[in-house]
């Protein structure tokens, strides 16, 4: 039953374009052999349009569109990235084991006496092509060199054409052969180009000849190894490496899975364990100071403003609230330059008041309290407005009856004001918490974890946390990645906020209202 | 409750508010005042410059060196995208687990909260990877491009919005339905020309909320873009800053300024509704 209103007509066209343009996408994956890409492809092409075109099931139209978002780009990637921690994914180890075979038997050597071939070049100047035709002065054959391979030719090829009649080929295609200086101006696009001539490669050697170079290793399916062509050596898989008898690796390595050895690298490696374990630790001081600090902070300027018959305090709230409003990663950047040991403003007021200037980014101990300032300026804010929003749910009577008690103003704050915010802001502290746990951009903008530890293996900073350990394992430029450990550091991240945020669903009762939906 | 307090109570109350809002503009006023500094460097520095110039602002639109521009437009367009399709994706998503009853309703709102266990920024490992094997098959959405760092961004942002936008809506009274459905429209037309309307209100915020959250992500955007003209504001300033700190300070703190300005406008606009945590509020209007 079909009803041809303008709702299906649209429904029609945007299917048949999505699907249209499926198709254009599978045959590239086709073509390029992605079956696990394609796989996924044609699963969400028949959930699409099932989904649209089926009677039933009506809701799923509505949640089935953000959903692949989030399969694809959170689900997936947990469950990819618990993977990655099993294998030894990283700089050396990034091909799969076929990748890595055809890379290492592509690779060729110049035997000792290798066959020459003279050759002669021929550029079209119209379409800057150069041509290349080779000769084995020793049998006199002809090669020419088409797309990548070196062609036998016959001399009497009626594009060939000795046109001086000095014996030698001096014009291809009309085209005619280069001089010298041609050739030496081109030498680099000469000496880009390779000739697969049997299971060998022609390459250039000097400015008159090109070389047969021979294949270096060969691999051998049915033993499961690679041999050394020139000395006959044998190389077995063995942890990722094509490795011989004398323990030598032939490079690149390969991917493969290692189970718990990140884990276990990181637990009990000595040079790994010591600074992940100080990474580890500062990551939870890191986390909890930042709450204390804001939640002090925040707390005591709302309960400074929390007086309703104080002068100025919507101009006070909202200069107060500013630091909270300006994007973290400049404000991060700015503390930095201000906190910058020679030049900064704050070691020039430091300096002004007759004291000598703190080394903020290069001392593991004042890096941390310059991280912590900066931490305080940016979340106090966020704090004081909780706790302005907390102190007006505190009944008053509460006070009037400590009043009448006699109680001082400290004993009301420490009997009545902190517990009763620290319950109504339990949750949204633990959430802090978990944000701090995580907090990159303070982190990373402002010194990129550094200081170094000294004597760590992996880029381990003194003020780095675990989330900024785990980039740098993985993309800091010069030391390589280690994409394996990286997201074993991930996971355990991974387990520590979750138990963090279910914590504070049980507080919320965000599980309860899961549960109201029935 | 206590009704007297002292004068000089008081005033030192003043004092120490006055103390902590110098502690939080300082590092906004010295920037503003570095980007009209005529002096490019970080050292001897006057609070209010004596003769203010704009050359700080001119030569970050004029520099071959740092594309600021294209860094501004990248964050913007990112931003809106984002913003966008994810405040499209979360009502689309939102409406069925509010109104309809189904199989799965539960578990799938479940699946919905259990995703936010996750920050996206710890997977940015796998997301690398994929988007390099993505780029392989399909350059124009792999590893350097804006619609990499979008997608990646809407998979983060669909979980908790939806949740949000469902709590608004079930405040929603059904009755204002009934009588459409009696005059037989359809389920998406309700949606359409009733619900999406009066939720005007929290799928503004959100679009706001949004926009910033993206504005100013970078480790994400970090991974995922790799050349100079490509990155967003986030990625190029912290570039620019390891670059040439000190000899470029005035340079800087324009950009840091002209980045800033559009965000605290933003956020002003929706702070009563980061401060009840999204949550609080949700009212009908209408």
């Amino acid at each position: 039953m079909f009803s041809w209103n303008k709702a299906f007509i649209f429904k029609l066209i945007f299917l048949g374009l999505f699907n249209a343009f499926a198709v254009w996408a599978a045959i590239i994956l086709f073509v390029q052999r992605n079956y696990i890409f394609l796989g996924v492809l044609v699963l969400g092409v028949i959930v699409i349009n099932y989904v649209y075109l089926s009677k039933k099931n009506y809701h799923l139209k509505y949640i089935v569109p953000g959903t692949i978002f989030m399969v694809l780009l959170v689900v997936v990637p947990i469950f990819y990235t618990v993977y990655v921690s099993f294998t030894n994914y990283g700089t050396g180890n990034m091909l799969d084991k076929q990748q890595a075979i055809n890379q290492i038997t592509g690779r060729h050597h110049r035997p000792e006496d290798p066959r020459e071939f003279y050759f002669s070049a021929f550029k079209d100047e119209d379409t800057d092509e150069i041509f290349v035709l080779f000769e084995d002065r020793e049998d006199g054959s002809l090669f020419l060199g088409e797309d990548d391979q070196a062609v036998p030719v016959d001399p009497d090829d009626p594009r060939l054409e000795d046109t001086t009649g000095d014996g030698e080929i001096d014009t291809f295609e009309g085209l005619e052969k280069m001089e010298r200086p041609d050739v030496i101006q081109n030498v680099s696009r000469l000496e880009r180009k390779e000739f697969e001539y049997d299971d060998s490669l022609m390459r250039m050697r000097d400015l008159n000849r090109f070389a047969l170079y021979r294949p270096s290793y060969e691999y051998h399916e049915d033993e499961d190894k690679i041999v050394d062509l020139r000395t006959g050596e044998e190389y077995f898989p063995e942890e990722g490496h094509f490795v011989n008898a004398e323990g030598e690796r032939l490079d690149p390595g390969f991917q493969i899975t290692i189970g718990f050895d990140n884990y276990r690298r990181l637990i009990t490696d000595p040079r790994i364990t010591g600074p992940f374990i100080r990474v580890f630790i500062w990551t939870f001081q890191w986390a909890f100071l930042s709450v204390a600090t804001t939640f002090a902070l925040g707390l005591f300027v709302a309960i400074l403003l929390n007086d309703k018959t104080m002068r100025f305090r919507k101009l006070y709230r909202v200069l107060l609230i500013l630091p909270y409003a300006v994007p973290a990663f400049i404000s991060v950047l700015i503390w930095r330059g201000m906190f910058n040991p020679s030049v900064g403003v704050v070691n020039r007021i430091i300096e002004y008041m007759g004291l000598s200037g703190l080394p903020w980014l290069q001392n593991i101990f004042w890096a941390r309290v310059a991280l912590i300032i900066i931490n305080l300026w940016l979340g106090f804010p966020y704090m004081m407005l909780l706790g302005l929003g907390a102190l007006q749910s505190i009944p008053g009577n509460l006070y009037e009856a400590a009043a009448i008690d006699g109680a001082s103003r400290w004993q009301r704050f420490r009997h009545i004001t902190l517990p009763m915010v620290l319950v109504a802001l339990a949750p949204l502290l633990i959430a802090s918490f978990a944000f701090n746990f995580n907090n990159f951009n303070v982190i990373y903008l402002f010194n990129e974890g550094r200081p170094a530890i000294a004597g760590a293996q992996t880029p381990a900073g003194g003020t780095d946390i675990l989330i900024s350990y785990t980039y740098r394992l993985s993309f800091e430029a010069g030391r390589g990645s280690d994409f394996g450990m990286a997201s074993a550091v991930a996971v355990m991240v991974f387990m520590i906020t979750a138990v963090l945020t279910w914590i504070n669903f049980k507080y919320t009762g965000a599980l309860e209202e899961v549960k109201e939906n029935e | 409750m206590n009704n007297y307090t002292p004068t000089w109570m008081r005033v030192l109350k003043h004092v120490i508010i006055w103390m902590i809002i110098i502690f939080a503009l300082f590092p906004i006023v010295w920037s503003l005042s570095a980007s009209f500094n005529p002096s490019n460097t970080l050292v001897g520095q006057p609070l209010i410059p004596e003769d203010a110039t704009l050359d700080h602002y001119i030569e970050l639109f004029t520099s071959d060196i740092h594309p600021f521009t294209s860094w501004m437009i990248n964050s913007v367009v990112i931003s809106l995208m984002t913003a966008f399709f994810s405040v499209s994706l979360t009502t689309l998503a939102a409406y069925p687990f509010s109104r309809f009853k189904f199989r799965f309703r539960r578990n799938g709102l479940f699946t919905f909260l259990l995703v936010q266990l996750f920050p996206q920024m710890l997977m940015m490992v796998a997301i690398f990877i994929i988007f390099l094997l993505v780029g392989r098959s399909f350059p124009a959405i792999g590893i350097n491009t804006r619609p990499a760092v979008v997608i990646t961004y809407l998979g983060g942002a669909i979980g908790v919005n939806t949740w949000l936008v469902k709590g608004y809506m079930d405040t929603i009274p059904r009755s204002v339905e009934d009588a459409a459905y009696i005059d037989g429209a359809s389920h998406f037309q309700i949606f359409y020309k009733i619900i999406v309307p009066l939720c005007k209100p929290i799928i503004s915020v959100l679009f706001v909320i949004q926009f910033i959250h993206s504005y100013s992500e970078y480790v994400l955007a970090r991974v995922l873009l790799n050349t100079t003209e490509r990155f967003t504001l986030a990625v190029g300033l912290h570039m620019f800053v390891q670059d040439q700190y000190g000899a470029r300070w005035g340079v800087f703190s324009a950009a840091a300024i002209l980045g800033a300005i559009p965000i605290i406008v933003l956020f002003m606009l929706v702070q009563d509704h980061i401060v009840t945590g999204f949550l609080g509020g949700g009212g009908v209007k209408g």
